[in-house]
């Protein structure tokens, strides 16, 4: 067993939402002390700690926050300043932690996108908030308000000497929108198709100009790594594996809800101590998926000793994405779980590659057929094929997240899908 | 309809110039969907086509850029919607606790398929993709608002409180 997170070591102490997510309420779980001396500290002793701390990005990717940081020119050219936007277009199934960042703990992020801009050379950020957020955006958005009104942003932040604007911008409905080139092209006033990369958003982002993209998890932990230290945080986990980290438990357990865990933490220990346990014991598990809607579903078999953080889970054959854990337990229909996933994609792919546009139609229909037992012998084969023919195709890695889901369910649950053929090898009935 | 008076009269003017003011003037554009949104807002849910075409005036775009912005997006209409837009997350999530049930609920008591419209106009029923609250499943979003945590019952009674209200 893990050491279990100490609650001085948590990041978030109103996730919940039961205390004030004000700036008062705020101010008294220390947002906001002595930003100016952080922002005194300069870009590069910012983007110093963050490196050293092990920071890796939570929106899914997993990338190193800090190197990411890095490059973004060193001299920002007047006519071509930099920008940060905070990806809050929170959208992959089983993850809703963002969420209650922007509605419980706004001046975490607020202060974090602060600090951050300053690690970039930027004076300007975006909030991308994703449009069914109403409430969420309100929240936001009053939390700024008072921000600007006592001196915290706008010109000479913070009694800093540092100007800083912070903007909210609204989606409008589309999970592509939340891949961070998707998402500059949303911002620009276009659909959401992804670029191609080279070149990277650090060259050439938002209207052309140097730009770091960075989800709201990310963002609202640097305040607190700034404060305590890159130890402080490198201490928490194992390498490469560092920090805390909110998990959202969702589907057959007691209660689901998001939670702020040592990173690494077992997939029992969550689901036991954090999320009053699986539906009908750990016994009744079927089946996790264990790091939001793209991430490899693994059998219960394979939950016992599992490890929540990037490496532990790329062990076990899926991967941590955005720690949205989704449980099933024995009455599930694992095949119907998986077929809403792929219609899930279906339904998101922006449409411009061949492959995903096309691909993600017939993985949804096929995994229709098997759901109403109606599948051809060779089904089986053809959906092998299709997915190994959108991963890896496509420009941005919505194809690979749509054939992910698919392909662990071949490989872990391969028996029944094989009793979904028509007429099958075996009866229905288990 | 063209030029900005028309389309965010009053107040909305405002409004529609603070969202301007977020972005670079050379860079008018990137308003675009939090003003089609705006748009939305104040004629009744949806966008009819004159509505779009005056967004792209206001904002120097040609209209079929717009255009296919509104049909990107699933939060645009380009038809009518009810007063009450009943939106049902689908997505692995809020099925597995119960989705199926929520939207039995709303189609018997409101008569109709997603995707229609009650004929009195009040209610339209629609199935969504994830809408992020999946700790709090299963979620319906109504206009603005999320409902969480709803079984079929609670859904039903919803939607009676509020033909009853509109009734009155």
């Amino acid at each position: 067993m893990t050491e279990p997170v100490r609650d001085a070591d948590r990041v978030f102490h109103n996730l919940d939402g039961s205390g004030d997510g004000g700036l008062a309420g705020a101010r008294r779980r220390g947002d906001w002390d002595d930003t100016r001396a952080l922002i005194l500290r300069g870009r590069d002793a910012i983007q110093g700690t963050v490196r050293e701390s092990g920071l890796r990005g939570r929106g899914g990717a997993g990338f190193s926050t800090g190197l990411k940081w890095s490059f973004m020119p060193k001299e920002p050219a007047p006519e071509r300043p930099h920008y940060l936007i905070v990806n809050a277009d929170e959208s992959e199934p089983g993850t809703c932690k963002d969420r209650e960042i922007l509605r419980h703990e706004p001046h975490k992020l607020i202060e974090g996108t602060l600090l951050a801009g300053v690690g970039i050379g930027a004076h300007t950020a975006y909030i991308y908030v994703r449009g069914e957020f109403e409430a969420e955006r309100r929240c936001l958005e009053a939390a700024l308000t008072d921000c600007y009104a006592d001196g915290l942003l706008g010109p000479d932040a913070c009694g800093s000497g540092y100007d800083f604007e912070v903007h909210v911008h609204r989606g409008a409905g589309a999970y592509i929108c939340g891949e961070e080139t998707g998402l500059i092209e949303s911002l620009e006033g276009k659909k959401g198709f992804p670029r191609l990369k080279p070149p990277f958003p650090a060259s050439a982002g938002l209207w052309g100009c140097p730009t770091t993209v960075n989800n709201v998890e990310t963002i609202a932990v640097v305040p607190t790594i700034l404060r305590r230290g890159a130890p402080w945080f490198g201490g928490i986990g194992r390498a490469q594996n560092t920090g805390t980290k909110l998990f959202c438990v969702s589907g057959h357990v007691e209660r689901p809800g998001t939670v702020e865990a040592a990173m690494g933490i077992p997939l029992r220990e969550l689901i036991e101590q954090h999320a009053g346990g699986v539906r009908g014991g750990w016994d009744n598990l079927l089946a996790v998926i264990p790091g939001g809607s793209s991430t490899k579903v693994l059998p219960a078999a394979a939950c016992e000793d599992l490890r929540m953080d990037f490496d532990g889970l790329r062990e076990a054959g899926s991967a941590l994405g955005t720690a949205g854990v989704i449980v099933m337990d024995r009455s599930t229909d694992i095949v119907a779980a998986i077929a809403r996933l792929s219609h899930f994609y279906w339904h998101e792919s922006c449409g411009q590659c061949t492959p995903c546009r096309e691909g993600t139609g017939w993985v949804s229909r096929i995994m229709d057929r098997f759901v109403a037992g109606a599948a051809a012998p060779s089904d089986l084969d053809t959906l092998e094929a299709i997915c190994g023919q959108i991963e890896g195709h496509t420009i941005c890695a919505l194809g690979d997240a749509a054939a992910w889901p698919v392909q662990g369910l071949l490989a872990h649950f391969r028996d029944e899908l094989e009793r979904r053929v028509a007429g099958g090898r075996r009866p229905l009935a288990a | 309809m063209s030029g900005g008076t028309e389309l965010f009269p009053g107040p909305d003017r405002d409004a529609a110039e603070a969202i301007l003011g977020r972005y670079p003037p050379a860079h008018r554009q990137s308003a675009v969907l939090p003003l089609l949104d705006l748009a939305q807002r104040r004629h009744g849910g949806w966008l009819p086509p004159a509505v779009v075409d005056a967004v792209g005036d206001y904002l120097g775009m040609p209209s079929m850029r717009v255009r296919e912005l509104v049909t990107f997006y699933s939060m645009f209409h380009d038809r009518p919607v009810g007063r009450y837009l009943v939106q049902v997350c689908r997505t692995t999530p809020c099925w597995l606790r119960g989705s199926d049930e929520v939207l039995a609920g709303a189609r018997e008591e409101l008569g109709i398929a997603p995707g229609e419209t009650t004929p009195d106009g009040l209610f339209t029923l629609i199935e969504v993709e994830c809408l992020g609250a999946c700790a709090d499943a299963p979620v319906v979003q109504i206009n603005d608002d999320y409902h969480e945590r709803l079984d079929g019952e609670r859904m039903r009674a919803w939607l009676r409180d509020r033909r009853g209200a509109e009734d009155d």
